[in-house]
């Protein structure tokens, strides 16, 4: 496949899990659950600061709405730190294969 | 398993920290030296592609979900150099502004899941793939370092609890190496899907760092 439309392709792909991103489990994860059993829980403290917190944009009556709007805007931010962090570290002329 | 501010002490957090430092110092030099700007796109849309496929938890036993990592997706489709970067920059995002993880975690999630969930995969995939040359090596190196990373990822964060002491050694380290050895099949399956999709559409990603390495020889 073209190298252009493969990157676009995965690019709604990423979009596509975002927007699914309601679907998810709720339950803990693997080291909340080992936390909680444990009880070591509660040494959890809380964030210095709240942007979008639990992955639900706030202000967002609907909940899935909300968890969809933070995915896509993680997804977005994302993509865009590693392209601008890729284009100041990675070389103007491709590789000619030194390693 | 990305672990909250409070979980580990101010010795743990800092020295992760310097580790990752300098995981990630060393990481851009080799990337400076080894990537073309070509390559950027390909970082890009992987970093996007594992930010959304970790918000999808997955069931696993006992009421406790997992979600992918994606140590061995970037380690086997851009090397390990721009894989620790690309899962960095994951893991900086979700501590600033979604509060996944802590930000004086920050270095010890780093370590965990970006430079020892990188590394381990990208080491067990190559010997994987010396032993079955071929698309076999694929296969079982791809589903196999993929459990193992978040394995290896999961014991590391263990140890840190347990130096932290947040929980005894004898517990920590069973409890977190047995549950991650569940959603690790999750990251084995998921990584072999998706490496099954790039084998069908763009091969030569995958014969990419088997051919210059981007590192290891």
């Amino acid at each position: 496949m073209n190298e252009k439309r493969w990157l676009l392709l995965f690019f709604v792909l990423a979009l596509v899990v975002a927007v699914l991103s309601p679907l998810a489990s709720s339950h803990p994860d693997g080291l909340e659950r080992v936390a909680e059993d444990q009880g070591f829980i509660e040494r959890a403290q809380e964030p210095w600061y709240k942007v979008i917190p639990d992955y639900v944009f706030p202000g967002i009556p609907n909940e899935a709405v909300a968890t969809i709007l933070a995915g896509l805007v993680g997804t977005l931010l994302v993509f865009g730190l590693v392209w601008g962090v890729g284009k100041l570290v990675a070389r103007r002329n491709p590789a000619q294969g030194r390693g | 398993m990305h672990i909250p501010d409070g979980f580990i002490n101010l010795g743990t957090a800092v020295a992760t920290y310097v580790g990752s430092a300098g995981a990630i110092g060393y990481s851009v030099k080799r990337v400076n030296r080894e990537l073309g700007e070509r390559q950027v796109p390909l970082m890009g849309v992987m970093a996007a592609f594992i930010f959304a496929a970790q918000m999808i938890n997955f069931k696993v036993a006992g009421g406790t979900s997992g979600h992918l990592l994606g140590g061995a997706l970037v380690a086997i489709l851009l090397g390990p150099w721009a894989g620790t970067l690309v899962i960095t920059a994951v893991l900086a995002v979700q501590a600033f502004v979604f509060q996944d993880g802590g930000i004086l975690a920050l270095g010890a999630n780093i370590w965990n899941m970006a430079v020892v969930g990188v590394w381990s995969a990208y080491l067990l995939y190559r010997l994987f793939q010396r032993l079955f040359p071929g698309p076999k090596g694929r296969w079982i190196g791809g589903f196999i370092s993929a459990w193992a990373s978040v394995v290896l990822a999961s014991l590391m964060a263990s140890v840190e609890l347990a130096l932290s002491g947040a929980s005894p050694w004898a517990v920590v380290l069973p409890a977190m190496g047995l549950v991650h050895m569940l959603i690790g099949i999750g990251e084995g399956l998921i990584t072999t899907a998706v490496i099954a999709f790039v084998a069908a559409t763009r091969k030569d990603l995958l014969e990419l760092h088997t051919a210059t390495a981007g590192g290891l020889r």
